[in-house]
């Protein structure tokens, strides 16, 4: 569908109607507008009432990624993209993933060292 | 020129779709991104390299926070202001995180209005847009002048962790010099837009080459992204 509605955009261009590009209706960028709030309020109540533990990781890391998933697919427009281009630019952030699993353990080991020679009364 | 942007009407109905379609897409003679031209392009593959760089910062971020012995401040406390005797925490955070995704939200309707050759309403859309990121790059003057008068340093503070301040004045620092060339960018494309220079063909002042109202959505593009930057911020340094 998505497609289909890119296809209608440059063939009303073709068709000498004065749209061209992006033509979405304003109402969905206000919808998404009002999700941005409503969900940065949520991930703010999640300092406010001192969340703690798994819950507040969950709950922020959820609230971040559906912010993120709104701005790239409906303000930047990349629901209505080809494929090519949609996996050309999201595979790649994903390895940063690959990154920070090495440097999970890698500050691990850093810790613990730290720990065992730095401690008072190691030396 | 326009051949060369916008894919023609039987073209796009035969284009293959799904996997199909990035197969064909990526070994076709010509370009591989057909939905988009190279100026829309060049920039997603620039946002692509700007998200290596914010995220090699709050990695390292993540890393010198796990890895410290000393206990990290806490952004909630260290954020919080007092207002009227109350101290309410992160205030001016929440406050900037709404003020960012309001500019998202005018530059959104910017590039529908700028497709719709709506000159005026673009160029307003565009320096409210403007006006909202001046805003947030003042708030966080004031949030880093407050934190230094405090005693935060890059290589100290009062509360913990030494390596707090590196990461603050590192991440934020880089996101705010972002939404001032943002700013920059807004205010020099809503005047060729309110002049009329893709009305008229009028030829750019740097490149010599005429410019269309795409460039609008390229603009959003870029501030769509300081935006989304901004989430991962707020998400990961001050909630965490």
């Amino acid at each position: 569908m998505a497609q289909a509605m890119t296809a209608s955009a440059d063939t009303g261009h073709a068709a000498g109607a004065p749209a061209e590009g992006q033509q979405h209706p304003i109402k969905l960028y206000l919808v998404v507008w009002g999700w941005l709030f409503v969900l940065s309020t949520f991930s703010y109540l999640v300092d406010y009432f001192h969340l703690q533990g798994y819950l507040r990781w969950s709950l922020i890391l959820l609230f971040m990624m559906l912010k993120a998933g709104l701005i790239v697919a409906i303000f930047m427009h990349m629901a209505w993209e080809r494929l090519a281009l949609t996996y050309a630019i999201l595979l790649p952030p994903l390895l940063v993933l690959v990154f920070v699993a090495i440097m999970v353990f890698e500050s691990d080991y850093t810790m613990l060292t730290r720990m065992i020679f730095f401690a008072p009364g190691s030396g | 020129m326009e051949g060369i942007t916008q894919a023609r009407p039987t073209e796009a109905i035969s284009q293959p779709q799904g996997w199909h379609g990035i197969v064909a897409d990526w070994s076709s003679d010509q370009r591989a991104f057909k939905s988009a031209s190279w100026g829309k392009a060049m920039m997603w593959i620039f946002l692509l390299s700007d998200t290596f760089v914010f995220g090699c910062f709050l990695l390292s971020y993540m890393t010198v926070r796990m890895s410290t012995t000393e206990p990290w401040p806490n952004p909630s406390e260290v954020f919080g202001l007092e207002i009227a005797g109350l101290s309410v925490p992160l205030l001016l955070i929440a406050i900037m995180t709404f003020i960012l995704i309001s500019s998202s939200g005018t530059m959104a309707m910017a590039v529908n209005f700028a497709y719709r050759r709506d000159r005026k309403r673009t160029t307003l859309l565009m320096l409210a847009t403007a006006a909202f990121g001046a805003t947030f790059v003042g708030m966080q003057g004031f949030e880093w002048t407050k934190l230094i008068m405090e005693g935060v340093r890059p290589w100290g503070n009062p509360w913990g962790a030494p390596q707090f301040g590196s990461a603050f004045f590192m991440i934020t620092g880089f996101h705010g010099t972002h939404v001032t060339i943002g700013v920059i960018f807004l205010l020099i494309i809503a005047r060729k837009v309110w002049r009329g220079d893709f009305d008229t063909e009028r030829r750019g002042f740097f490149t010599s080459r005429k410019g269309r109202y795409e460039v609008v959505e390229i603009t959003g593009l870029y501030w769509h992204f300081v935006d989304l930057v901004w989430v991962f911020i707020f998400a990961l340094f001050y909630l965490w």
